[in-house]
């Protein structure tokens, strides 16, 4: 068994401080497990695992979205919060910006748990926060 | 030493990023893997040599310290002779100890030699041990986002094949805002239904008292039954 297929398993079954987790894995060659977290699951979260971590992600929006006279005002307020943001990073990716979080392929159910809560927590107020940005 | 990575990141930086566009081709990765293979077998060599050669070494530094006593012992052994105005006894010891400090000495050559072999190996094997780490790390990086991109492609096919479009950033907005609007109204409601409730308890409350009634009471029904009836 994969380790996806664990912790869809494993997060079927938990509670974590009032979250439960609904898991979908997502068809293709890469495995991809879509987490929607109880409460705050308007933004799904995207765990892929590599050789060497966990990835947790987010979409925020694609770049299009945003404001094109915004844009570097934007990128320039995601650094400035990336380190103050618990757990999670500003990226982007294939033009989307995203939240994450990396994790190591051997953390703790509790640690994945933890991770996921906080990164959904983290996308609502990421999005709340481009919101001026946007078109 | 990074071609691949260098790759990479021009890659990333030109933008080259339409989704189904690989950022680096399977070629690119077969050739870092080699590479790192290649120096793993070069260690593995390396390592074998180095225990070969330390063996030489330490047969090599036992030999000095056999003849450094022995030349002390037969040091002794012409002493002795000289003692005995023996002087061709003598000499013919001190033809011997020549002969063993010229071994001395070559076998001392010969572990300053290897000695310098020793060092080589151990930095080659400490820098082919870091091109090792150095290569791992930029293969786990190359292939991360091979695996991100990957992964976000699948996500926006799946989105796409359900009618829907991966997260306009206002559409979610928008729905957080009705979600926090339909919790808040439920919880103004709640409110509204606790405080008609207590109200409800007043009302009983009055009525026990007899200040406030509306129970139907069948004794003044009556009374208006006759009272219409007379009109």
């Amino acid at each position: 068994m994969s380790q996806l297929q664990e912790l869809t398993c494993t997060l079927g079954e938990i509670n974590f401080e009032g979250h439960t987790f609904n898991c979908l894995p997502i068809k293709g060659s890469q495995q991809v497990l879509q987490v929607l977290v109880s409460e705050l699951d308007e933004m799904p979260i995207y765990v892929t695992v590599t050789d060497t971590q966990m990835l947790c992600i987010t979409y925020l929006c694609h770049k299009q979205e945003v404001r094109d006279d915004k844009r570097a005002e934007l990128n320039n307020a995601m650094l400035e919060m990336n380190v103050a943001m618990p757990l999670s990073s500003f990226a982007i990716v294939e033009d989307y910006y995203v939240v994450f979080g990396a994790l190591a392929t051997t953390s703790s159910t509790h640690d994945i748990c933890k991770e996921l809560v906080t990164l959904a927590a983290n996308a609502y107020d990421a999005l709340e926060a481009i919101e001026e940005f946007l078109n | 030493m990074s071609s691949v990575f260098d790759k990479l990141w021009t890659a990333l930086r030109g933008g080259v990023r339409e989704i189904g566009d690989a950022v680096v081709d399977a070629n690119g990765i077969r050739i870092f893997e080699q590479e790192i293979k290649d120096a793993q077998a070069n260690i593995a060599t390396a390592k074998k040599s180095l225990t070969e050669v330390m063996a030489r070494k330490m047969q090599a530094a036992r030999k000095v310290d056999e003849l450094a006593q022995a030349i002390r012992q037969n040091e002794g052994y012409a002493e002795k002779a000289l003692e005995q105005n023996n002087e061709a006894l003598a000499l013919d010891v001190a033809g011997k100890i020549a002969q063993m400090e010229n071994d001395r000495n070559e076998q001392l050559a010969i572990v300053t030699r290897l000695e310098g072999q020793i060092e080589q190996l151990k930095t080659h094997i400490k820098n082919a041990e870091k091109l090792i780490a150095d290569h791992e790390r930029e293969l786990a990086l190359v292939r991360t986002t091979e695996s991100v991109q990957k992964a976000t492609e699948q996500v926006v096919e799946n989105v796409a094949a359900n009618n829907s479009a991966l997260n306009s950033a206002r559409d979610s907005l928008e729905r957080i805002k009705k979600r926090q609007e339909m919790k808040q109204d439920r919880l103004a409601a709640g409110d509204i239904l606790a405080a008609e409730l207590s109200d409800g308890g007043l009302d009983a409350k009055l009525e026990a008292a007899g200040i406030k009634g509306t129970k139907a009471d069948a004794s003044a029904i009556l009374a208006r039954i006759k009272a219409n009836k007379a009109g």
